[in-house]
């Protein structure tokens, strides 16, 4: 810690339930920290709403709730997590970011000096990504009845006209393009919980995406559909892509990247790769004739380097997601069922 | 990984399929039992089944620890983590298991049961060091491969005078199990399939050896091959199984030669032996009451038996009326033959343990062939004669 | 049933104890149920006990019958000898 940050908070203070009752504790917390880290021209307007100029297009605007643990993991923690899970789930409506608003809810006790990392992480992956955290709000909760430390973030962005990304536009024939290999942050997050303790060198993927699909749009603005295969893993998003659709997907299991670490773990817990979740990953349809160019401009980026086409959509077996195996044969995809429990059997 | 992608090798299982081809005869079916849920998972998950020529056939057996747990037992474990206010620590594998009115160690676990999964019996022990005002009971499951490591459990906590652990002792024994099937005396022999020969058990094996299923060869005149559990051990096993039918010949071959012998682990057989015995009986799920298959912990050992440090009370434990589990468990009726199958009864709300194990028929045919699946069962409803 | 996966012995401790590898994944194991494991050894884990040594030489004769179609000792001794006589 540097010594000007020292003096925002006193050496292991926790967060009381004060911090939360809108009195002074509450205005010092976010001014020492969430505006220390976060500060940017939309938050120095110092409303109650923040004011956004208009701007040309469609507007895009995505939640979600970021409730992980650990807090702290290899490859990223809780902070930047909810800047990236909602920047490109708005990226995946094709949308270039605006702002992002994050609401916070701390568990009393939790250590300042945590907060102060994390928002740290967060404002340095919003300043990153171009998307300011614009608005936000703190709440307390009694020891017990939280988890350290929840956020829920909201990003809105601009979709250009010309764009139209959507399931209605998937077709037979269309290719599916996958932007790397699966799971790296579903097994380093089981790899830094106590209970399971085993060790690897596998970081989670936590990454922006909006500047790689903003090249792949550029190249190819008639890209069909685009998804983040994060929770239930690249299974869960096949399976919602077919659900209750005239067409299926076939997938290549040779073709799917999947680390050798996160293929050994897999192994040692009884996982399917296919079920692990990602955080910056992505998943494209396209016309076939359209493949070769987007993997192109994705491999320009670090997110998108290992990326391949590892299946097509198809008129038979509406409904389902298949899979050619490693050693020929064929079989159905299914969704996660229930919670992911490492198995002997 | 060594020694498990050589084992998924498509060059040398297109190789393996075009011999099989090649060797079975075309005027036969082959009709072999594979033993265990891993086998099966296995056959469904790489789709073997794509690449075998239509007269061969894969009856799923009985072994999967999960599904033949029965419902009685897992009530007792159920009632030890609510009413004994225990710790219980169970493989992940049995916690979404319904018991009886469905209600599953997870259940218990969100009504405030202190239910909680883990790895080995290893972070159970540890448990129990780090909460010495707490009992502890270890939900014991599984066959010959699962027990050395429970045997150990209790071997550690006898040394280091942990007193708050104890086992809750559901083992059971493969061999007993297939003597049972063949022996099948309470099966209608108009249901009853005839079985070319057995895939013996991979990981079982390597603890037992081979040889325990050498009466398989003697006194049942069914040939079995002990395979590996990798797609390609599977399909030179069904191979070396195809050449025993043909020529006449009945033996036990080891497929699985890398990490099973003859004897098997002396060493871990003879550390099961200390601790455990054998019951007079036990109640599979789908089989019965089956003598001589289960184990239970020595006297000399019973301060680390959860059944006589708790008092478990008598109950009435129901299974779900027309689950077919187990006539399923017993190869005699497959998944589609179930009429809850893929209509009440989903992973996500299963009605028997077929369906919750991953390596549970039912759920290998949902989540790997369901579009087949559900095609021949409305294939078959069609044929029906209208009522 | 029993998950089990090879894996090698990279460390090993004096309590029964040992450090597996399995393709860049490391993790404590008991091989408190092998009369004798060394460093360097290939093991079968179960539930985080080793339950058997792995044979590299039964490995490869297992993949060499496959590779051969799966045929049978004597005949791979045939192919053997027949190689030596041409």
């Amino acid at each position: 810690m540097t010594p000007a940050s020292k003096a925002r908070f006193r050496k292991g203070e926790r967060v009381a339930m004060s911090h939360g009752g809108g009195g002074r504790a509450m205005a010092d917390l976010i001014r020492n920290i969430f505006a220390h880290h976060f500060a940017n021209p939309l938050l120095d307007q110092k409303h109650d709403a923040t004011l956004i100029a208009r701007p040309e297009g469609r507007i895009v605007i995505s939640t979600d709730g970021h409730v992980i643990s650990p807090l702290f993991f290899p490859g990223g923690d809780i902070g930047s997590l909810a800047v990236h899970g909602t920047l490109n789930d708005v990226a995946m409506g094709g949308g270039k970011p605006i702002a992002l608003s994050a609401g916070f809810i701390i568990e009393e006790g939790f250590p300042l000096d945590d907060l102060d990392r994390i928002a740290a992480s967060m404002g340095e992956a919003a300043r990153a990504a171009g998307m300011p955290i614009a608005t936000g709000d703190t709440k307390v909760v009694e020891r017990g009845k939280g988890d350290g430390v929840f956020i829920t973030t909201t990003g809105i962005g601009v979709v250009d006209d010309a764009v139209d990304i959507g399931p209605h536009r998937i077709k037979p024939g269309q290719a599916v393009v996958l932007s790397g290999p699966i799971g790296d942050h579903g097994v380093a997050i089981m790899a830094s919980r106590q209970n399971l303790e085993f060790g690897t060198q596998i970081t989670s993927d936590s990454a922006a995406l909006h500047h790689m699909v903003a090249d792949m749009l550029a190249a190819v603005p008639d890209i069909a559909l685009l998804r983040d295969p994060t929770r239930g893993g690249l299974s869960a998003t096949m399976n919602e892509l077919v659900d209750g659709a005239d067409f299926g997907l076939i997938m290549d299991e040779a073709a799917i990247p999947v680390r050798t670490e996160v293929a050994s773990a897999c192994e040692l817990l009884g996982l399917d790769p296919l079920h692990i979740a990602n955080e910056g990953k992505l998943v494209c349809i396209c016309d076939m004739d359209k493949v070769q160019t987007l993997l192109d401009v994705m491999a320009q980026h670090d997110e998108g380097r290992e990326a391949r086409c590892i299946g097509e959509v198809c008129a038979d077996q509406p409904g389902f997601v298949r899979m050619k195996t490693a050693i020929g044969g064929m079989r159905v995809v299914d969704w996660l069922s229930g919670e992911q429990l490492p198995r002997i059997c | 990984m060594k020694y498990v992608e050589e084992f998924r090798d498509p060059k040398l299982a297109e190789n393996l399929a075009a011999v099989i081809r090649a060797e079975a005869d075309s005027a036969r079916e082959y009709n072999f039992m594979e033993f265990c849920g891993g086998h099966t998972h296995a056959i469904f998950r790489y789709g073997v089944q794509d690449l075998m020529p239509d007269n061969v056939h894969f009856v799923h057996g009985p072994g999967c620890p999960v599904c033949i747990l029965p419902v009685r037992r897992l009530d007792d474990a159920i009632e030890l983590a609510d009413r004994h206010g225990v710790i219980l620590c169970s493989y992940g594998d049995m916690l979404r298991v319904p018991g009886t009115k469905r209600r599953s160690l997870m259940v218990a676990k969100s009504e405030g049961a202190d239910v909680r999964m883990v790895y080995s019996t290893l972070d159970a022990l540890k448990i129990a060091r780090e909460n010495p005002d707490k009992q502890v009971v270890f939900l014991g499951i599984g066959f010959e491969t699962t027990t050395p490591p429970s045997a150990l459990a209790i071997k550690q906590a006898s040394e280091e005078e942990l007193e708050n652990f104890t086992l809750f002792c559901n083992h059971v024994l493969t061999p007993a199990a297939i003597r049972h099937i063949l022996d099948a005396p309470e099966i209608d022999p108009e249901e009853a399939v005839r079985l070319d020969g057995f895939l013996g058990p991979s990981h079982v094996s390597t603890v037992i050896g081979s040889q325990p299923y050498e009466f398989l060869a003697d006194k049942y005149q069914k040939p079995v091959v002990i395979a590996g559990f990798e797609p390609l051990d599977v399909m030179q096993s069904v191979l070396m199984l195809i050449r025993q039918v043909n020529e006449g010949r009945v033996e036990v071959q080891n497929q699985y030669a890398r990490v099973v012998t003859r004897e098997g682990n002396e060493r871990a057989q003879d550390l099961v032996d200390e601790i455990f015995e054998i019951r007079p009986a036990f109640e599979w799920r789908g089989l019965g009451s089956v003598p001589e298959s289960a184990l239970s912990i020595r006297e000399k050992y019973a301060a680390f038996d959860a059944e006589k440090r708790f008092e478990i009370s008598e109950k009435v434990s129901r299974e779900v009326k027309s689950c077919e589990c187990p006539a399923i468990l017993r190869g005699v009726k497959k998944p589609k033959d179930c009429k809850l199958f893929g209509n009440v009864c989903t992973p996500e709300t299963p009605m028997g343990s077929c369906m919750v194990s991953s390596e549970g028929s039912c759920a290998a045919y949902w989540t790997y062939r369901r579009a087949e699946t559900l095609a021949e069962m409305a294939a078959e409803r069609d044929l029906e004669p209208a009522q | 049933m029993c998950l089990a996966i090879p894996a090698q012995v990279t460390r090993l401790g004096d309590d029964g104890m040992a450090t597996v590898s399995l393709g860049g994944v490391v993790k404590d194991i008991s091989v408190e149920l092998l009369d004798k494991v060394e460093v360097g050894d290939f093991v079968l884990v179960h539930v985080g006990y080793a339950l058997h040594l792995i044979s590299e030489e039964e490995a490869q004769r297992t993949l060499a019958m496959m590779a051969e179609g799966g045929l049978l000792d004597e005949e791979l001794a045939e192919i053997a000898q027949e190689g030596e006589a041409a």
